[in-house]
């Protein structure tokens, strides 16, 4: 934690986390006056939207830190996959796919962790 | 005297009506699970509990917060964090320019929206532009709020919990808490694809994510948004010019 020794945990959640992250919801504010939810520009906004999540839901899953990294690969993308399909079977219940995909996590992992 | 017939709807009951709602929805789970994985990484860094707290409400981005802890964490250089959160905090521009024309009516102002722009997120995102379109347009922000605060306010709780339960929390739970984030994103962002577009973009984005970050691609996030997501409008366009 040197870097951050050098500002505070506070003050580097502020500079690093804050402004960072909010500089992107004002500049939303700041262009979107006066468009309406049928825009071209509104509705190709929602398609970059949707992609870059899907972006960092991939790099979750295939390049995680913390105590998922400890998980191997094949066992976070097959439970990922089986949430999916389980998601798409039962009535495409949120619930149900992320329940599904966190058994299957939980099971491959307890089966192939180290 | 009565009161005056046009009564503008409560603003306090449509807010606790949104407060409701969200409590009520899947996302207070999926944010338990996101927020206690959250509470149990902050932990293992040896941040304080309070600094989760103020992170999730001046923050506010499931993704953001966690980059931010792990680069802190490890010491990584203050501008490369900043870089990468902003980079993963992108999607939030093209979610509020979405979302506030759901909610701006012809008497709103512009800091009226300040708040619903602040709490713009994921599983408010979601939630609101399913719900939005079926109400009157007057009582939108208050609700918008309400679900926000209540989402917060969940988020804020977990990560208490989470940071608390850490200290006995063997590997594989602490990485299965940490997965609820990918996996609960993953199947609620594809319950929101409503045009063939939305599911193009999900589709390329889960594609093009990975691969810019094997090919070593800078500024990969970013990429993938613009890239995948103008290829998923592009051939809307098409389709729809062909139809």
């Amino acid at each position: 934690m040197s870097a951050v020794g050098e500002l505070g945990p506070y003050l580097a959640l502020v500079l690093v986390g804050f402004l960072p992250n909010e500089v992107w919801r004002v500049l939303g504010l700041v262009l979107a006056r006066g468009l309406n939810e049928d825009s071209e520009i509104v509705v190709w906004s929602r398609a970059v939207a949707t992609a870059i999540l899907a972006g960092v839901i991939a790099k979750l899953i295939l390049f995680p830190s913390g105590g998922l990294a400890d998980i191997p690969l094949a066992v976070r993308v097959g439970a990922a996959v089986a949430g999916f399909a389980a998601f798409l079977a039962v009535k495409r219940s949120v619930f149900v796919g992320v329940l599904a995909g966190e058994m299957t996590l939980l099971l491959g992992g307890f089966f192939f962790l180290r | 005297m009565s009161a005056p017939a046009a009564v503008p709807p409560a603003t306090a009951a449509v807010f606790f009506a949104g407060v409701r709602s969200a409590l009520t929805s899947v996302f207070v789970l999926v944010l338990a699970g996101t927020y206690i994985g959250l509470g149990a990484l902050t932990h293992d860094f040896g941040f304080a509990s309070w600094w989760l707290a103020l992170s999730s409400v001046l923050v506010w981005a499931a993704p953001a917060q966690v980059i931010l802890l792990s680069a802190l964490g490890t010491g990584a250089p203050l501008v490369e964090a900043a870089v990468a959160v902003s980079l993963s905090a992108i999607r939030l521009f093209p979610m509020v320019v979405a979302l506030l024309p759901l909610l701006r009516g012809q008497a709103t102002r512009t800091r009226d929206l300040l708040l619903p722009t602040h709490f713009t997120s994921v599983s408010m995102w979601i939630e609101s532009l399913r719900l939005l379109p079926a109400m009157p347009r007057e009582r939108r922000i208050a609700f918008c709020n309400g679900l926000s605060v209540g989402y917060m306010s969940t988020a804020v709780g977990f990560g208490f919990a989470g940071y608390y339960l850490a200290a006995g929390l063997p590997n594989l739970f602490a990485g299965a808490l940490l997965f609820l984030t990918p996996m609960s994103f993953l199947v609620s962002t594809a319950r929101n694809c409503r045009l063939m577009m939305d599911k193009l973009a999900l589709a390329l984005g889960l594609a093009l994510g990975p691969l810019l970050v094997l090919g070593h691609v800078q500024l990969d996030i970013m990429w993938t948004g613009i890239g995948g997501g103008t290829l998923a409008y592009g051939i809307h366009r098409l389709r729809e010019a062909m139809s």
